[in-house]
């Protein structure tokens, strides 16, 4: 079997049994409220983050406008499935057509946003996603859209007028947020996230991803061969805007009321801290570090009021610590040596206390 | 080499931060039990017994009843509320709010203030012979947090939630709540929508548009002949927007005419001239101001001088007098509808922060969300005490609907806040509070008008 698809067999395999094993407990009632609930959230920043470790790790472009995807994919799809809902359609078909139509119009954007990025790179690249990021979040701070008996009304920076009060349905709110059905559950985001990671893995592997890479890693040498470079990368960035638009609807769907506020520049720091510490263009990596990254500080509020107070500090410090045993070459040669330890006692058959640390 | 050397010491150097705070944090807190166990001392004789022999007293007593798990979870909590009052067993009420993060000043005087009421009612023997005790989680005013705060709490065997503090992540959490039909108390969420989701929730202060509506009843009624009002607000924010669009309807039935409603948000929220500008080409005869009290000091340092007309604002100005500092005279004549001010001179509040502060020496002055959260455990207690709850393990889906008819059955709270009463829908209805700035020798205080 070939080294990546192994590899990618393993990432596959390795999240289908643990969705499916968290699933199975979930439903039997073992696991605590706590736990049920961060499932949902950690599966959409997962989605969230291998969406970006296309950009990021594949296309090594860095950019800092991810969660204005995700802003655009969630308040779509909020005004679709609101409409539909109140339209009478079945609560699973609205959402299941929000969450495309909340993945194509972060694709749509993505793409537009892309022409002009994509001529761009490095460091210029950054500035400008970061720019579009807080284009989106402003713009949604200002939309109004409303709906009665006579259609839709849109309004910005202020409410529509002259709403017929009877059948009034607010959707988007500007500033005040918006509530979307509350429809996410362990069991979507865990399919999303399968389907997300199978188009991931055939796209890095297929012809444009690996022409991506190569981009990525001699733009100059690419380019001569006769790569179309701006095809390729307008593809995965495009793309991975849309993985992103589709998290963005799962994550507007799992809580009641959603602020444009919470879609800043943080959040896109956040995914990209993720991404980082996971390893650039490693997909496993990305889930294990959302994984462990997030619940470390909620998992902190468990053990008593002190630790409570201090849990954002703590997880700082883990952050440098992990930090530094990641890249940090002193730590990386005790890391290499643990591993040809390892090997050597493999090969001469015996257990070493040492290897197991 | 040197590159490791350099990381090695950033590393140390980190670790021994860490150290220092959570050394130096360790002491506030064990000082600040000792204050509130010498308080409890002085209050009654029968709990003059140590922390360590008390908590063996209540494990004993209270065996057969499962709280005693969440009492062993209290003792790391601080100890100060291990003190047994009954054999009703302990009560968990969450807390939800920011203590870290752009919002931590309100979560921190709702966790303070609620201890604080916790505190001397536990000392005072409880309630109906239960002992209360808070467990409070940080959300960072973020909606999934606070979510993931309230299912933690759920974990913990929380019987009726204090939060949130902040709208956004209130709406998120009360819909949860309404799903397991949990008892929510907001001292401070004021959005409209964070407590609609259902009749398990409730609110201590007003509603936005509520208090819109009130403040364009003062300067219809109160400021004589002032018919032209200018807002300056912050279009980014669903309080300042909320207050405006409720000022804006009442405005319109009073006769007031709004003739200048100029925005900021809150990536620009340092310049204000073009807006103050505007105010004076329209000729405005009032300044209102529905924003928190950071803007509105720029605000008056930028008017001064050119625009001069009286100013009033909402429960977001408490704070003002600090943060103009030596300019303190800008504020002289400014309204707020403010339930409570640390510098008011009403009994109720002067009691409440000289308990407070001799509570909490190092901290600063409370502000209106600390009495929001101190009136909110105090009303908490009349309604468990007219909803005769006498045991601590009762299910927490079934304290919800006996509370629920409580809050609404039962008298006229009156807190530091104010004269309290709820309706069925969870708004509460007290008489509104306009105080006014008055400043004397350099020194600012909120005074009744």
């Amino acid at each position: 079997m070939r080294k990546t698809t192994k590899n990618n067999l393993i990432t596959f395999g390795g999240t289908l049994i643990l969705c499916v094993v968290l699933g199975i407990l979930m439903q039997a009632g073992k696991l605590n409220s706590m736990t049920t609930g961060l499932m949902v959230t950690i599966g959409i920043y997962i989605i969230a983050s291998t969406s970006l470790n296309l950009t990021v790790g594949v296309l090594g472009e860095l950019s800092l406008g991810h969660a204005g995807f995700m802003c655009i994919g969630a308040f779509s799809s909020a005004t679709v499935s609101t409409l539909m809902i109140n339209g009478g359609a079945p609560n699973w078909l609205s959402f299941a057509v929000a969450i495309i139509f909340g993945a194509i119009m972060a694709a749509i954007l993505g793409f537009l946003i892309g022409i002009p990025v994509m001529r761009l790179r490095g460091d210029y690249l950054a500035i400008v996603t970061l720019g579009f990021g807080e284009i989106l979040k402003s713009l949604f701070n200002n939309i109004y859209i409303t709906s009665d008996k006579n259609g839709l009304h849109f309004g910005f920076t202020n409410p529509p007028k002259n709403i017929d009060a009877s059948t009034k349905l607010e959707i988007l709110r500007g500033p005040k947020g918006t509530s979307a059905p509350d429809l996410t559950n362990f069991w979507v985001v865990a399919a999303v996230l399968l389907i997300c990671l199978i188009i991931l893995m055939t796209f890095i592997d297929s012809k444009s991803g690996r022409a991506c890479m190569a981009v990525r890693d001699n733009y100059i040498a690419a380019q001569s061969v006769g790569i179309n470079v701006t095809k390729f990368r307008l593809m995965a960035f495009t793309l991975s805007a849309a993985i992103a638009g589709a998290a963005g609807a799962l994550y507007m769907h799992s809580l009641a009321n959603m602020l444009p506020k919470k879609f800043d520049y943080n959040l896109s720091i956040l995914i990209l801290v993720y991404v980082v510490l996971g390893g650039l263009g490693s997909l496993r990596g990305s889930i294990i570090a959302t994984i462990v990254l997030y619940a470390i500080p909620e998992l902190l509020r468990g053990i008593n009021q002190n630790i409570v107070n201090y849990r954002m500090l703590i997880y700082a410090i883990i952050l440098i610590c992990l930090m530094l045993w990641k890249n940090a070459p002193v730590f990386i040669n005790m890391r290499e040596k643990i591993k040809a330890k390892c090997k050597k006692s493999k090969t001469a058959d015996l257990t070493s206390g040492g290897a197991e640390a | 080499m040197k590159n490791y050397l350099k990381r090695t010491v950033a590393a140390a150097a980190a670790a021994v931060m860490t150290l220092g705070l959570v050394g130096c944090g360790e002491n506030t807190s064990s000082t600040s039990n000792g204050t509130s166990y010498g308080n409890i001392g002085g209050d009654s004789a029968a709990s003059n017994a140590s922390g360590a022999a008390s908590n063996t007293d209540s494990a004993a007593s209270t065996a057969d009843s499962t709280a005693a798990d969440s009492g062993a979870a209290s003792d790391t909590n601080g100890g100060t509320n291990s003190t047994p009052a009954g054999n009703g067993g302990t009560l968990v009420i969450g807390g939800i709010g920011p203590i870290t993060g752009g919002a931590a000043i309100y979560g921190e005087n709702v966790k303070k203030g609620a201890q604080l009421a916790i505190d001397e009612i536990n000392a005072a023997g409880g309630v109906n012979g239960m002992t209360l005790e808070l467990n409070f989680q940080d959300d960072e005013h973020d909606p999934e947090k606070s979510v993931t705060a309230y299912n933690a709490l759920k974990d913990k065997g929380m019987k009726l939630l204090i939060g949130t503090v902040t709208s956004g992540p209130c709406e998120a959490v009360s819909k949860e709540a309404t799903k397991d039909n949990m008892f929510l108390f907001t001292p401070s969420g004021s959005s409209v929508n964070a407590i609609t989701s259902g009749d398990n929730c409730f609110r201590m202060c007003f509603n936005d548009p509520q208090q819109g509506k009130l403040e364009a009843d003062f300067i219809a009624e109160k400021l004589d002949g002032k018919k032209k009002v200018g807002a300056i607000y912050d279009s980014s924010d669903s309080y300042s927007t909320g207050i405006l669009d409720g000022f804006k309807e009442e405005a319109a039935a009073k006769g007031l005419e709004v003739v200048a409603e100029e925005a900021f948000t809150s990536d620009s929220n340092k310049d204000f001239s073009v807006q103050i500008q505007k105010m004076i080409d329209n000729g405005a005869e009032v300044l209102f101001l529905p924003i928190y009290y950071t803007e509105t000091a720029l605000i008056l340092q930028q008017a001064e001088g050119k625009l001069d007309v009286p100013v009033v604002g909402g429960d977001g100005l408490d704070g003002l007098i600090d943060a103009l500092g030596d300019k303190v005279d800008l504020a002289d004549g400014v309204y707020a509808l403010t339930p409570y001010s640390a510098t008011a001179k009403d009994e109720k509040a002067v009691k409440f922060t000289e308990a407070f502060t001799a509570k909490y020496p190092d901290a600063d002055a409370p502000i209106q969300f600390a009495a929001d959260a101190y009136d909110c455990v105090y009303a908490l207690k009349a309604a468990l005490e007219k909803a005769e709850i006498n045991d601590a393990n009762i299910d927490a889906s079934e304290l919800c609907d006996k509370l629920k008819t409580a809050m609404v059955d039962m008298d006229e709270y009156d807190g530091v806040t104010g004269k309290s009463k709820w309706t069925a829908d969870g708004e509460v209805t007290k008489d509104p509070k306009v105080m006014q700035i008055k400043v004397t020798d350099g020194k600012g205080a909120f005074t009744d008008i």
